[in-house]
């Protein structure tokens, strides 16, 4: 099936160019591994990278820059680097780049509890500005309703989850900010599991969901 | 100048690329191929001979290929690197990096797929984040068996990777200078889109829908084009 809600261009564009953090990075590399329409973006302006880069203005090296450079290659010799064979042959649930963040493919996860019988599973990244989490939603469960304080990315990968904007499946993403309220509802056929990035704590509209908000650092 | 064509009618010669390219190093005289091109204000090479320069580097080790390589890019990936606000020896040292990594991943390297400008871009682009964020830049694997690949295109519909350079240079030479100053903020600020509209104080809200534009702008284009050609050819 085609995704058919995106990454936002400029997020794709900051992906390229390589200002957007950790966190960030990975939803969007997972999305791509879900979208060919968005892998075909990012290969565009990538491109873009490449002619900017060339049509800068070169820098004078040292003059012995090309020396030492072989000097360096001849002593690691034998380094040459082969395409990784990918850790499993069988498709999984979980695409790379995320697969090998949270340590394997679903089977391999230990949930959090998050109450109303969502579980979660935060994601380490180096990055400090924005959090990657895993969220599990049971069929048919809605989340709490909320608004945000920053930005907000998900990516559907199991079930789906429909909201004021559609309905969400495999491969889809959903954007939030600061001027989106929403409530979320998992799909009647499976649990929904997403992965989202936030760069700044949701604002729960029910006093209970804002209670256990420290707590369980959503 | 001839090297292309001479290439092209033997591209299967194993040391005939070094010959010619050991040639225009001694045509280039003392002050080496590098100041040559930089009193000509132009490069030597053109993106053809660059794709056979990494072929050959991927393929046999090749390097007389290697220098002229290192002769374009590194200063580039240098004046890339200080553009991010990195010292010139903190530059020359991830230029030197870069190469090493060009000359290790040279054999995966397709023509098909990347134009070599774009594949180096690639490797400089993530070796600066490691180096100087010090986090990955977490990327797709094309062998996952979870990888949704393309719809495939008809053939007479699937656009070569030097149409598709033409494609995009033409698009970004008409974007509005706003537009373009935004894509170069964004390639060598390291900034985020919240920063870049601090620094050009404008609200965040414009820069996005800015940079939107350019790259439906781009997008727009480039497809056009496509279907042009498409049609052209089903003619």
């Amino acid at each position: 099936m085609r995704t058919s809600h995106h990454i936002p261009d400029e997020m794709l564009l900051a992906y390229a160019a390589g200002s957007a953090p950790e966190a960030w990075s990975l939803i969007v590399a997972t999305h791509l591994s879900l979208c060919s329409d968005c892998r075909a973006v990012v290969g565009n302006t990538e491109q873009i990278g490449g002619e900017l880069l060339d049509s800068l203005t070169p820098e004078t090296l040292s003059e012995d820059a090309f020396d030492l450079l072989m000097r360096e290659i001849d002593s690691q010799a034998g380094k040459q680097e082969l395409p990784k064979a990918p850790s499993t042959q069988i498709p999984s649930v979980l695409p790379e780049p995320l697969r090998s963040y949270v340590g394997g493919d679903l089977h391999a996860l230990k949930w959090r509890r998050l109450g109303k019988g969502a579980f979660h599973i935060p994601i380490a990244t180096k990055d400090q500005s924005a959090q990657a989490r895993l969220l599990k939603v049971p069929a048919g469960n809605p989340v709490p309703m909320h608004g945000h304080n920053g930005e907000e990315l998900t990516l559907v990968l199991t079930g789906s989850f429909t909201t004021h904007q559609g309905k969400f499946q495999r491969g889809d993403i959903e954007a939030a900010d600061d001027s989106v309220e929403h409530m979320p509802v998992a799909g009647p056929e499976e649990d929904c599991i997403c992965l989202a990035v936030t760069d700044a704590p949701l604002k729960f509209k029910s006093l209970g969901a804002r209670l256990v908000q420290p707590f369980i650092g959503i | 100048m001839n090297l292309k064509r001479e290439i092209k009618l033997s591209p299967a010669a194993p040391s005939y690329l070094a010959l010619v390219v050991n040639n225009m190093h001694a045509h280039a005289g003392q002050g080496g191929l590098e100041q040559s091109m930089a009193k000509s204000g132009e490069d030597a090479f053109s993106a053809d001979d660059l794709v056979l320069c990494l072929q050959a580097v991927g393929a046999r080790q090749d390097r007389a290929a290697f220098r002229v390589l290192f002769d374009h890019f590194a200063p580039r990936i240098k004046a890339y690197i200080i553009k991010l606000g990195c010292s010139h020896q903190q530059a020359e040292e991830l230029a030197q990096e870069t190469m090493t990594k060009v000359w290790n991943k040279a054999g995966q390297f397709d023509a098909a797929k990347a134009a070599p400008s774009t594949w180096m871009f690639r490797i400089a682009r993530n070796l600066r984040i490691d180096a100087f964020r010090r986090e990955n830049h977490p990327e797709f694997d094309q062998n996952d068996p979870s990888l949704i690949p393309a719809e495939e295109r008809p053939a007479d519909q699937v656009v070569e990777q030097k149409q598709s350079e033409r494609q995009l240079l033409a698009a970004m030479a008409e974007l509005p200078e706003e537009q373009m100053h935004l894509l170069r903020l964004s390639f060598f600020q390291d900034m985020s889109h919240g920063a870049i509209a601090d620094h050009l104080n404008i609200p965040l809200g414009t820069v996005k829908s800015r940079l939107r534009l350019a790259m439906v702008k781009l997008r727009k284009k480039i497809d056009d084009n496509d279907q042009m050609q498409a049609d052209g050819l089903s003619r």
